[in-house]
């Protein structure tokens, strides 16, 4: 065996080296020095973000066999949820070294670090087996993670509704690969594709129906959605963060990569009509209940279930466009979300309040907070200068670049919806601004990480759209990318 | 970049905005307000005179000062520039109201969030009118667009969360089917195999936009833009919104954001997709004549002063686009004038009827009577403005309607003669309301004691109504100065796929 493999998979080994030294770090050190694993975490990680910008990408290596495989595509993508988990490891520091989290914050750490090992693989694989190793590893440690808050009863609810439906999807997403298996007798992507030929029988719509429902969960995708919004409440808000981004972005890479470089060829015939109602119900659904929502927890987990579904418009597309404009997507929604999460943390640490009657007259008491949440609202809203907008425009862009009128039906529905979209996320802003209430939460000053934070995060909502940098470049990347050789 | 002037345009706000934020007090806030607003006076007009000696030297291309900077590469997405007659009286219109507005709010609440939010919008307005980037253009309009909620929300009276909330979410419901279209535009803007382009002037040479596509995208487009130009059955949210906003906001929004709904008409649907125009301007225009006859019959029985005011800009701002679906030289100019116009006589109206619900406290006709006496500048200031939309000749609006119907007239058939003859009853229509109006406020007797104790305006009110009377009579005197400013505009190039 040629051991240089390993090379190609440096960023995966460079999480393995955090998650190491870390546990490590966690493991081995005097208490005293405990008080500095948030600290040490987030430096080692930004450390290993800034390596796997330099030096992270290979070019196009096809590894083990063809079981792995990286490009600059996969390794822009790992790059993109980097950045996402420097901040949530920002934003989490001042919870962690909170009195709950004392003896349990190193968990955290190694926990989220295995799973976007998971996450790693899942973007990476070209073997099913591989995949559901990335796909298990990085579902079943977050069950953990949303059990963090031990004293809370929501969060034990939420890690067991978390789990149980985890494993339950996983379940279908592997009898749909046993079908798979049944009909092409390999579990190679690209040997998969070669053999199914271009007939698509029925035994092959059920296997894609059961592998979209598994990939759909994670993504939640309407309607394996039902799990979501509970989920995000009872978990600890830094997790609920790193899960409604970081975890959807992966999840929707891996699915692009299944869906164009497995069943590429049953584009037209099986899975494009599935994929438009999938969107449609996932995005107006999402919108609908998101409106009626009165914690804010719940409600960005409505409103996070609407974007994957603007997400997913990214493949409809099918080419290297639509691939560009998905991860400039992800990268535009972790940093608003994350800006929305990163106020919500910064009160709810202060003063236990999450809704949305709380933020009444936010402006006045803490005109900063409410600046920034303001800000993360119209991003994901898509109103410009804000990044949202260029996000949603190239999504929207790219998907129209199929051409067909069934398309143009669907972009109106999701841009219908944005309207609706813009509803709810205006009641926020109306809350925090037009409200004339007295304000519910006293002036404070956040730590100086959750401001480092929200600096960041509001940097990036201005910056990523009106610098045209970050779109080319990542535009440049996906123009390389193979993905798209098997779409007829 | 740096060396186009257009691009101040932008960069002026933009300063401003910073300005805003390092001010300490309300004094630093008017003047950086003040200064700011005639730097964009002063570039205006510096820009109106530089434009017309360079079309007196000979200069014959569409648009003049143009400029194309990549942003997004890979879609052909480009800062760029340019101008033409049109735009350049767009711009003028903007900064002045501009500056008026800010002499209106002199004494608002909570000054530098109100300035920075009108200066973002203003930031909007203006990129919308110097860009020919369909993608640069869409974004601008959106900036526009979304302070209008805070602006309303939080500075404005009576049921404002309500309107505000209304207004903005028709707008944006009116630039989803905006952003639908211009994608779809954008896919057709070369032919086969060409590269795509988001530049207007380019897809216009192109004109590969298949007939079967523009009947796609121009209703769209044109709804799109047509809500924001309070086009019927889409006017709701101006009433509302007008009666609720703060008075600069009123001025603005009336005054200038309601032509970028027809300026966008213009310039891209018509613009890009002149076949469809032409075979469906018929459904437009009965739409259009229905706003125009509509919201002067509505004017005419509200009693809030606010209220009679917006519902008589969805008449005018409809006399704008049924002028626009005319599609002949005359009613487009026309249309350009009533935009000046209309944008200007109604500005000063929302001007004054803040000053005057500054002092009484009311915007109720019934409540109030005999104010000519009380406060005889505003009182008098009021009168020119009802006259100027009543048309009375010597000021705007007459030379604007004038010339709308007699393009209109110049279609020989049944259905645009019948419409025109409708659309010109509104003429009659308010002369009643502003009539109405004026008899009522200023010269009835005096409703309430109290009334009789308030003061006239102020030096910066005074400041404020002047600047927009000198301009509303100026067009009415000089017509034929704006006339060789806009007619280069509508050279053949426009009219000549539909072959008028």
């Amino acid at each position: 065996m040629d051991y240089s493999q390993f090379l190609a998979m440096r960023q995966e080994l460079g999480v393995l080296i955090v998650f190491l030294l870390v546990f490590l770090y966690d493991t081995f050190m005097p208490k005293k020095a405990l008080n500095a694993t948030a600290g040490f975490t987030a430096i080692l990680f930004l450390l290993f973000t800034v390596a796997s910008f330099v030096w992270g990408n290979v070019g196009t290596v096809d590894a083990f066999s063809g079981m792995y495989s990286t490009s600059p595509v996969c390794s822009m993508i790992k790059n993109i949820l980097n950045v996402g988990v420097l901040i949530v490891l920002i934003q989490s520091v001042r919870w962690t070294n909170g009195e709950l989290m004392t003896v349990r914050r190193g968990e955290f750490y190694e926990l989220l670090l295995v799973t976007l090992f998971g996450m790693y693989l899942m973007i990476s694989a070209r073997h099913f087996l591989l995949f559901v190793i990335g796909l298990e590893s990085a579902s079943l440690p977050l069950a953990a993670m949303v059990a963090m808050d031990k004293n809370r009863y929501e969060s034990h609810e939420a890690a067991i509704k978390y789990i149980l439906t985890a494993v339950f999807s996983s379940a279908i997403f592997m009898m749909g690969l046993s079908f798979v298996y049944g009909l092409a007798g390999s579990l190679y992507f690209n040997d998969i594709a070669l053999q199914l030929g271009t007939q698509a029988d029925t035994l092959l719509v059920v296997a894609l129906a059961f592998v979209i429902s598994g990939v759909g969960f994670k993504l939640s995708l309407v309607p394996f959605h039902l799990w979501t919004a509970d989920v995000y409440q009872g978990a600890p808000t830094s997790v609920t963060s790193y899960l409604s981004v970081i975890s959807k972005g992966a999840a929707a890479f891996a699915f692009l990569v299944i869906l164009v470089q497995v069943f590429g060829q049953f584009y037209s015939a099986a899975w494009e009509w599935m994929l438009y109602a999938l969107i449609i119900v996932t995005i107006t659904v999402g919108n609908l209940f998101a409106i009626r929502q009165k914690n804010m927890k719940r409600f960005l987990a409505f409103s996070s279930i609407s974007q994957a579904g603007y997400i997913m418009l990214g493949i409809v597309g099918c080419n290297e466009m639509g691939l560009a404009a998905m991860m400039y997507y992800i990268l535009v929604y972790i940093f608003s979300n994350l800006a929305a999460f990163g106020v919500i943390g910064a009160i709810e640490n202060q003063t236990g309040k999450v809704d949305m009657t709380d933020y009444n007259g936010l402006s006045r008491s803490n005109p900063w907070l409410a600046f920034a949440m303001m800000l993360a609202m119209f991003s994901l809203a898509g109103i410009p200068p804000f990044a949202g907008f260029f996000s949603k425009f190239f999504i929207f862009t790219s998907a129209i670049n199929q051409g067909s009128t069934a398309i143009y039906i669907l972009v109106l529905i999701a841009l219908i919806n944005t309207i609706a979209s813009l509803y709810y996320y205006l009641l926020v802003v109306k809350a925090m601004y037009i409200s004339p209430e007295e304000p519910q939460i006293p002036a404070f000053r956040s730590a100086c990480s959750e401001r480092l934070g929200m600096w960041i995060c509001v940097a990036g909502v201005i910056a990523l759209g009106i610098v045209s940098f970050f779109y080319n470049s990542i535009i440049e990347a996906a123009a390389g990318s193979n993905l798209f050789a098997f779409i007829g | 970049m740096f060396s186009n002037i257009l691009i101040y345009f932008v960069i002026i706000p933009l300063l401003m905005l910073a300005g805003f934020a390092l001010c300490r007090n309300d004094k630093q806030i008017r003047a950086v307000a003040v200064t700011g607003s005639i730097a964009l006076m002063a570039l205006s007009a510096w820009l109106l005179v530089d434009y017309l000696a360079l079309r007196k030297a000979g200069e014959t291309a569409e648009m003049l000062y143009t400029g194309s900077w990549e942003w997004f590469g890979p879609l052909n997405i480009c800062l760029a520039v340019g101008v033409d007659g049109v735009s350049i009286a767009m711009l003028i219109l903007s900064s002045i109201i501009v500056f008026a507005g800010s002499f209106a709010s002199w004494k608002i609440d909570n000054a530098r969030h109100f300035f920075m939010w009108l200066l973002l919008l203003s930031t909007g307005v203006f990129g919308f009118f110097i860009t020919v980037d369909l993608f640069t253009m869409f974004m601008f309009y959106e900036v526009a667009l979304i302070p209008m909620y805070l602006l309303i929300g939080q500075w404005g009276t009576g049921r404002k969360e309500y309107s505000a909330m209304k207004l903005t979410l028709m707008l944006m419901g009116g630039s989803a089917f905006l952003m639908l279209s211009l994608i779809g535009i954008y896919y057709h803007s070369a032919p086969e195999g060409g590269q795509l382009t988001w530049n207007i002037l380019e897809i216009s040479q192109n004109a590969s936009i298949s007939k079967d596509w523009q009947y796609f995208l121009f209703p769209m487009c044109f709804v799109g833009f047509g809500v924001l130009g309070a086009m019927f059955p889409f006017h709701t949210w101006s009433p509302d919104g007008h009666a609720c906003a703060p008075t600069a906001v009123s001025m603005l929004h009336a005054g200038v954001l309601m032509k970028l709904g027809g300026y966008g008409c213009f310039r891209v649907a018509m613009y890009l997709m002149p076949e469809a125009a032409n075979d469906l301007a018929w459904i437009f225009l009965i739409l259009t004549g229905v706003s125009v006859v509509y919201g002067a019959f509505s004017a005419c029985v509200q009693t809030d002063l606010k209220y009679i005011n917006a519902y008589s800009s969805v008449s005018h701002c409809g006399m704008v686009l049924f002028a626009i679906l005319m599609i002949n030289t005359t009613a487009l100019t026309g249309a350009i004038m009533q935009m000046l116009s209309h944008g200007l006589m109604t500005a000063l109206f929302f001007a004054l009827i803040g000053m005057i619900y500054g002092r009484t406290h009311t915007r109720d006709i019934r409540l109030m009577g005999g104010l000519m006496k009380i406060m005889p500048f505003l009182g008098v200031g009021y009168v020119i403005a009802g006259m100027a939309s009543l048309g009375l000749p010597g000021l705007s609006g007459f030379v604007a309607e004038m010339t709308i119907f007699v393009g209109s007239f110049e279609h020989a058939d049944m259905f645009h003669r019948t419409f025109t003859v409708i659309a010109c009853s509104s003429i009659v229509i308010t002369a009643v309301y502003i009539l109405r109006v004026v008899g009522k406020l200023l010269f009835g007797p005096v409703q309430d004691e109290h009334h009789l104790q308030l003061t006239d305006a102020t030096w910066w009110e005074r400041l404020s109504v002047i600047t927009l009377i000198v301009s509303v009579a100026a067009i009415g005197c000089f017509p034929n100065f704006f006339e060789s400013l806009i007619k280069f505009t509508f050279s053949p190039e426009i009219f000549r796929a539909i072959g008028l």
